[in-house]
């Protein structure tokens, strides 16, 4: 079990190789580690898992209910909602059912609803219905003006996006999987002339040598498939989503998801809860060619406002806790892109859109599908090995954290002693996440996996305090 | 698994206000006084505030007089317990905490909030662009500085041009960071030309943030001045300062009524909230005064405390005083049947030149204040509290305008 974040890459060849360890290539390292024991590696560009996509998105466990029926996409998602909510209760992640309502501002939107209903059914989804203006008034007091109706999708949930991911690889890295960070995969290599079995991926920190070769690297999916096989099956156009987390204080205002019903322009802007206890606004859907390009801009955030100010007129007199935009890796198709090349021994996981979070585990075990039937006896994926369970860090509001408990302080002081007051992270609980199997690389990381500086006053209070814990741990993971 | 325990009088914060109140309080010998500080240490803001100004004359430094504050009311009695964080209510007068030592529930017959206020940050301010490392508020900086002797970067950009800012640009020379610029939406800085020009840093006058650059490590900022134009300044440090607001969410999660202009909450003349029992003081109510300011409402506080332990009954229905724009806020905001005296402090959004306040209550004039010179925005302005004998207790709201 190893995590390397520097230094040179183990010479011994990988029998297969994960890029990418956003949600779905950890769902995949995981799935790997589970199944056997084979020599697997997770590589990632950046310095963190769940660095890109997968921290950036609406965090919303989706029941699929909109998909296009019969897509690969539909599938996947129907089956990975089940097996996520599984496993977040098993894992202690975050997931709350809240329910969506697809609410109707107009006589065009109200008469889409039964399609929209009818679609549900025909992609497995039973529980949706369609209720009347009083109702979705009744449900949602502080909607805006003018609701008409709403379609009713009581199994819509919200999750916590950060320790899906890390939980995956963390469960991956115990299972035996080598996490290696800091590790962009410049170059490609199969030639027969360098060795005829190996993949030989070049990254600054040297080469990895692999016999088979997944490539989950979201954004950079297509690029990767061009240098590997020549040609592409896709393009990655980045779609951003410009968001803006509200206060704390503004979770009472709303109760649902509250999801615009989709129209030719696209999904639209949503407000829902997060797990954390705020609500989200957002994302816009831009088009662009720049796949850095993961910044707000004044008229993105003036565009969510106004169309907020429309949702939930009171949401807009809350404080802004985070504004901040994803990149989704949208392609020229509808569905997703996995593509097996068993001539190649490589596989092509591409075109992941936001519902990847929802799919990743079924992702995950599609792909080690496809993997079988490319390697044949070639690889032993026979042989299920048991991943020991995993307990995350309770990162939401709906669960007792550990300043909450009594039981927790009494057997360690550290977990009474409050660091980060608007999240109310406790030093027990930055300690615990600076000395993890997969420890954070940057104060950015270790917000994600404990919420510390995350809150209200973005570190007014505790940004001094929680950087010289950040410090003081280093790498070694002892404290000083 | 929550210990139980009352106390008579339950302050929490231990900034100059909280500790004032528990001090005067204790000191009176006639109450069990306790005070609750979440941060490792009490003392309040002034703790990394190194620069002087503080105390009766200004000759203290902030950590002297955080220290000197801390001294007085433990030496007066009061029980003060850092790192015990008040996380929420149990009752009207019971207030949940946490702490090293376990979880607590304790009930007061008086609850005195002294939360005190924060920097608006980045985020809350809707700066755009990218989310990089570098990026501060005053308060977070201080403490890296002051406290934690961080390493903070080489050369940065202040945001606003306030007497807070100015101590931002103090602190960054303490840390050795060269300081680019000072930018302010405003048409002067909020200090006196003397205090400006003695920090011998350029000033840029009427001039937004419009983005933030740079991916791992803040790149620059772009500026926007008000006529449209652009240029980036490149800095991988932006400290944004000012714009304070108070720390409401103890009040606010207990239901305790707030205002709608200071965003605390409302207070009348002896710092009573709208709930009975509770009472609240210094820059949790209006964000933001000198220290002595906060401190001498603490010790205006006790006075009304002890009347409410001695069976003064709470006052029923009261006066909103409303400030009208560009006021941005009046504190005290309420009050009271037989209310007398005091001073209000107020906020006006832009820049005047000298004012006049005029308070009218239902349209009629109550009475009128000439301020001279020149007032800043966002600097305090304050009204003798001479007319509130006159306000008619079954009355509409008191209206405080620029005449």
């Amino acid at each position: 079990m190893s995590v390397t974040t520097k230094g040179p890459l183990p010479a011994e060849p990988y029998d297969v190789t994960v890029v990418g360890a956003g949600v779905v290539g950890s769902a995949i390292a995981r799935e790997l580690a589970g199944h056997h024991r084979l020599r697997v590696a997770l590589v990632e560009a950046s310095g963190d898992v769940g660095n890109g996509t997968s921290k950036a998105n609406t965090a919303i466990l989706h029941t699929g209910f909109d998909a296009v029926p019969g897509s690969l996409e539909a599938r996947l998602v129907r089956e990975g909602s089940r097996l996520l909510a599984a496993y977040a209760a098993e894992s202690g992640i975050p997931v709350e059912p809240v329910g969506a309502l697809l609410v109707a501002w107009n006589e065009e939107q109200l008469s889409a609803l039964p399609g929209l209903l009818e679609k549900a059914e025909r992609n497995g989804y039973d529980d949706a219905r369609i209720i009347g203006a009083d109702e979705v008034r009744a449900r949602e007091p502080h909607l805006g003006e003018g609701a008409l109706g709403a379609l009713d999708v009581p199994g819509e949930s919200i999750i916590c996006p950060w320790t899906t991911t890390l939980a995956y690889a963390t469960q991956a890295v115990r299972g035996g999987v080598d996490l290696h960070l800091n590790s962009e995969v410049q170059k490609v290599s199969s030639a027969p002339g360098a060795d005829a079995q190996c993949h030989e991926l070049s990254t600054p920190r040297g080469v990895v040598r692999t016999r088979y070769l997944i490539n989950a690297a979201g954004l950079h999916a297509d690029a990767l498939d061009r240098r590997l096989l020549g040609r592409g099956e896709f393009t990655v156009t980045p779609r951003r989503g410009q968001l803006i987390v509200f206060d704390k204080l503004a979770r009472d205002l709303v109760s649902h998801i509250l999801l615009p019903v989709p129209t030719a322009l696209g999904k639209g802007v949503l407000v829902a809860p997060t797990v954390y206890g705020n609500v989200l606004l957002g994302p816009t859907a831009e088009e662009l060619d720049d796949k850095g390009a993961t910044h707000t801009t004044h008229d993105g955030l003036a565009d969510l406002r106004a169309k907020g100010r429309r949702i939930l007129p009171a949401l807009l007199d809350e404080e802004v806790t985070a504004v901040y935009a994803g990149l989704r890796a949208a392609t020229e198709y509808d569905d997703y892109q996995i593509h097996s090349a068993p001539e190649e021994r490589y596989i092509t996981v591409g075109g992941i859109r936001s519902t990847g979070l929802t799919a990743s585990m079924a992702i995950a075990e599609y792909v080690v599908g496809l993997l079988a039937d490319a390697a044949g006896p070639d690889l032993d994926l026979t042989v299920g090995g048991n991943l020991d369970p995993v307990s995350m860090p309770n990162l939401g509001e709906a669960f007792p954290r550990p300043y909450q408990r009594a039981d927790l302080i009494a057997t360690d002081p550290a977990y009474g002693s409050i660091v980060c007051h608007c999240e109310r992270v406790t030093r027990g609980e930055i300690r615990d996440a600076l000395i993890s199997t997969v420890p954070p690389g940057s104060l950015d990381g270790l917000r994600r996996r404990t919420r510390a500086r995350g809150g209200r006053c973005q570190g007014f209070y505790c940004g001094a305090a929680v950087r010289e814990l950040f410090d003081g741990w280093g790498e070694s993971g002892a404290a000083r | 698994m929550r210990r139980q325990r009352s106390v008579d009088v339950l302050v929490v914060g231990a900034g100059p206000a909280g500790l004032a109140a528990a001090a005067s309080l204790a000191g009176s010998g006639a109450a069990t006084v306790e005070v609750l500080e979440r941060e490792a240490r009490a003392g309040g803001v002034p703790r990394h505030c190194h620069h002087g100004g503080f105390g009766r004359w200004g000759a203290a430094t902030g950590p002297r007089y955080a220290e000197d504050l801390v001294e007085a009311a433990l030496g007066a009695g009061a029980a003060v317990r850092a790192g015990v964080s008040a996380t929420g209510w149990s009752g009207p007068l019971s207030v949940d905490t946490t702490g090293p030592h376990g979880l607590e529930r304790i009930t007061a017959r008086a609850v005195v909030l002294a939360t005190g206020a924060r920097e608006r940050p980045r985020t809350a301010r809707l700066v755009p662009g990218s989310r990089p490392a570098g990026v501060f508020t005053t308060g977070e900086l201080q403490q890296a500085v002051h406290v934690y002797r961080q390493e903070i970067g080489t050369r940065a950009v202040v945001v606003g041009a306030e007497p807070v800012s100015y101590a931002a640009r103090s602190a960054l020379r303490r840390a050795g960071v060269d300081v680019a610029a000072l930018v302010t939406e405003e048409a002067r800085a909020q200090v006196s030309r003397g205090r400006a020009a003695a920090a011998r840093v350029p000033l840029l006058t009427g001039v937004s943030v419009a983005e933030l650059l740079g991916r791992e490590r803040l790149s620059g900022v772009r500026l926007r001045r008000r006529d449209g134009r652009e240029r980036v300044l490149s800095c991988d440090t932006v400290v944004f300062t000012g714009d304070f607001v108070p720390d409401h969410e103890l009040a606010r999660r207990g239901g305790v009524l707030l205002d709608a202009g200071t965003r605390g909450p409302a207070v009348d003349m002896s710092f009573r909230t709208a709930s009975p029992g509770v009472f609240a003081v210094g820059s949790g109510v209006h964000a933001v005064e000198p220290a002595r300011v906060a401190a001498g409402e603490g010790v205006r506080v006790a006075r009304a405390v002890r009347g409410h332990l001695g069976g003064v009954g709470w006052p029923c229905g009261a006066v909103p005083v409303v400030a009208d724009a560009p006021l941005r806020w009046v504190a005290p905001n309420r009050l009271v049947p037989g209310a007398s005296g005091g001073r209000f402090i107020l906020r006006t959004a832009e820049a005047l030149v000298c004012p006049v306040l005029v308070v009218r209550q239902d349209g009629r004039f109550l009475y009128r204040q000439r301020v001279l010179g020149a007032v800043l925005a966002n600097r305090g302005l304050y009204l003798s509290g001479g007319w509130v004998g006159k306000v008619d207790a079954g009355g509409g709201p008191v209206r405080v305008a620029v005449g």
